[in-house]
């Protein structure tokens, strides 16, 4: 029966037969929504999001919340609406299936979960994220879990085989999109700046490059520990299409994801804070993958139902 | 044994257009070197199903792992000592973990860039491919092998590594071969010791087999296309039916001398002599020089029979 979860290989079946309260499965915004229904929804997903990451990581004693916690509003941006995709077409191999590849594969848990919320996994295989056998390692595996289209963690591989995607699609005269999600720090790794030379040249219009740029790594700044800057000089001159957004705002990620023409590969680099919109996570490099205390875990749920509250006040 | 010598890179680049021909999937992925890799031809032919990312190992690997994603069956062709060293990472992650249907050919490994310096020398691909899970590793002896090969890797799903030397090499195996994974052929019957060479090195086996029957000792000559999956049991037999095993190489000693040392040791132990390189960066001089002075010549080999013949029978 997993398989029909996205996942290719049994795990136990109490975790599986349980029902869930933790997580709401949303599933795609309507087609018919109108933009400020798309953003609630969006909204509420991503804080759905949040919310089960950091109970996931309490519980696990392990992740990466800083820097899923940036790129939460890009995923479930993607996987929730902007790509052509579903999880029939992804069970189904869909050969047009849009593509996203997590080079930042340590934000392995965010997209575990952007996918449980999305329906492309079962929510009650959360629960078994770094447990032995499970199919959640602590990067993302395409051999265990269907949606995964590549396995990453080490930094630097995510680019290159999505401009090897984008390559193929353009040979099947193919108009799906391949999405790539990396962080800034990974940016240091010079394969991505090979593969940022031949997205350019084979002007891979359908390809889309998402910078994570939360401005911190491991251990420091970005800036104080190999400066990346000027990132938007440095890729429009590769032959990319740069767009500039807030990364933690969804409205402008819907307009910079959105479908091109301008014959060139897309940049964006999205700003965004590791750790957003905890208050003691936020901007602070100690959250890189740093566990939270049980009180840490309510509090920031606390912050997180504050922001539920809002969304579906104004819901009413 | 023919005396002419072929260069197994032609041998490569006709039987992947003829594949290609065949199956529209197949497609080229290459780091600039298209002449060295004796492309040109294939290019021409499928310009869309030709993609040269230029001098970027690490992309080009990543690269094939896009194009295999969607269906696509990339052969990666550049220099070995580029494509192993450069990209093991992507090999390892891209390739084998991912279990993408990838081919890896290693132009020109070992010390065929003899003269071009240890820097161009590819000695140690066979032991951290074979070490590599899932990845499938051959070095093919002829150009009707490095043919099969490279038909038969079109047809297997699977990461696979192959080695395709520019050094002339003649053919060595009868008509009607058949290359088939995991095993090894007998092209010499014998049973007071065995020889096991692969990819360059199964011609000089040969001729050290002509040297030793002259002297009345016969010994079983075992090509080993598969460094990995090996042949464990014509290793085996070898090890239970002849006094001691030579393996023979144009690398280090830890690839195909290390998977039949560890087979041996763990299942059979008899007496080994590893011909290769050691603890050491080959110095600079023609392929051939080189290996005649790691002991791979055929009167290298012939003593190193010798020598095993010479030790107290174990059993």
């Amino acid at each position: 029966m997993s398989e029909h979860f996205g996942l290719k290989h049994q795990i136990a079946t109490t975790l599986l037969d349980e029902p869930d309260r933790e997580i709401r499965v949303m599933g795609r915004v309507p087609a018919d929504a109108g933009d400020a229904d798309a953003v609630k929804h969006l909204e509420l997903a991503a804080t759905e999001v949040r919310r089960r990451a950091i109970q996931t990581v309490g519980s696990a004693k392990a992740g990466h919340l800083g820097g899923e916690f940036s790129i939460t509003d890009a995923l479930v941006t993607l996987y929730l609406e902007v790509m052509n995709i579903s999880p029939e077409a992804v069970e189904r191999r869909d050969p047009e299936r849009d593509r996203l590849v997590l080079s930042k594969g340590h934000a392995a848990n965010a997209l575990y979960t952007a996918l449980a919320v999305g329906g492309y996994i079962h929510p009650g295989a959360l629960r078994t994220f770094l447990q032995p056998e499970s199919m959640l390692n602590g990067h993302p595996a395409r051999n265990k879990i269907t949606a995964v289209e590549a396995n990453t963690g080490p930094l630097g591989h995510g680019l290159p085989i999505a401009v090897g995607m984008a390559i193929a699609a353009r040979v099947d005269g193919s108009t799906r999109r391949t999405f790539c999600l990396l962080g800034d720090g990974e940016l240091q790794e010079g394969s991505n700046w090979e593969a940022f030379m031949t997205g350019g040249h084979h002007r891979l219009e359908r390809l889309t490059a998402l910078v994570d740029r939360n401005r911190l790594q491991q251990g420091a700044k970005v800036e104080d520990t190999n400066d990346l800057e000027p990132l938007h000089d440095k890729l429009t001159a590769f032959g990319w299409e740069v767009r500039e957004v807030d990364g933690n705002d969804i409205a402008e990620l819907r307009q910079a994801l959105s479908p091109v023409g301008s014959g060139k590969p897309v940049a964006v680099i999205a700003h965004t804070d590791k750790g957003y919109p905890v208050s003691y996570m936020r901007d602070n490099v100690s959250w890189h993958h740093k566990v939270p205390t049980h009180e840490q875990v309510e509090q920031a749920l606390s912050e997180l139902d504050a922001i539920l509250a809002r969304l579906t006040e104004e819901e009413k | 044994m023919s005396a002419q010598l072929f260069d197994c890179r032609d041998a490569w680049a006709d039987a992947l257009a003829e594949v290609a021909r065949g199956d529209e999937r197949v497609m080229v992925v290459v780091n600039d070197s298209v002449g060295s890799s004796k492309l040109g031809p294939f290019v021409a032919e499928f310009p869309n199903r030709s993609v040269n990312v230029g001098i970027a190992e690490q992309s080009m690997v990543g690269v094939a792992a896009g194009l295999a994603n969607a269906g696509k069956i990339p052969f990666v062709s550049a220099a070995g000592c580029f494509l192993s060293a450069r990209a093991m990472e992507q090999i390892k992650v891209d390739a084998a973990y991912s279990e993408h249907n990838i081919k890896l050919i290693a132009q020109s490994p070992g010390v065929a860039y003899g003269d071009l310096g240890p820097t161009h020398h590819s000695i140690e691909d066979l032991t951290w491919m074979r070490t590599i899970p899932g990845l499938t590793v051959l070095a093919p002896s002829d150009p009707e092998e490095t043919r099969q090969v490279i038909r038969w890797a079109a047809d297997h799903e699977g990461p696979t590594y192959i080695r395709v030397s520019r050094m002339g090499v003649p053919a060595v195996y009868p008509e009607g071969y058949r290359f088939a994974p995991g095993k090894a052929v007998a092209l010499r019957e014998g049973d007071d010791a065995t020889v096991i060479a692969t990819g360059t090195t199964t011609a000089r086996a040969l001729e050290a087999a002509d040297l030793l029957a002259a002297e009345g000792i016969r010994v079983r000559v075992l090509s080993m296309p598969s460094v990995k999956p090996l042949d464990e049991e014509a290793v085996l037999l070898a090890a239970q039916q002849t006094r001691g095993i030579v393996t023979v190489e144009e690398g280090l000693v830890t690839g195909l001398g290390g998977a039949v040392a560890e087979c041996v040791v763990e299942q059979h132990p008899v007496p080994m002599r590893r011909l290769g390189f050691r603890d050491e960066f080959a110095i600079t001089g023609s392929a051939e020089w080189l290996l005649d002075r790691i002991g791979a010549s055929p009167e290298g080999i012939a003593a190193a029979v010798r020598e095993i013949l010479e030790l107290p029978e174990t059993h």
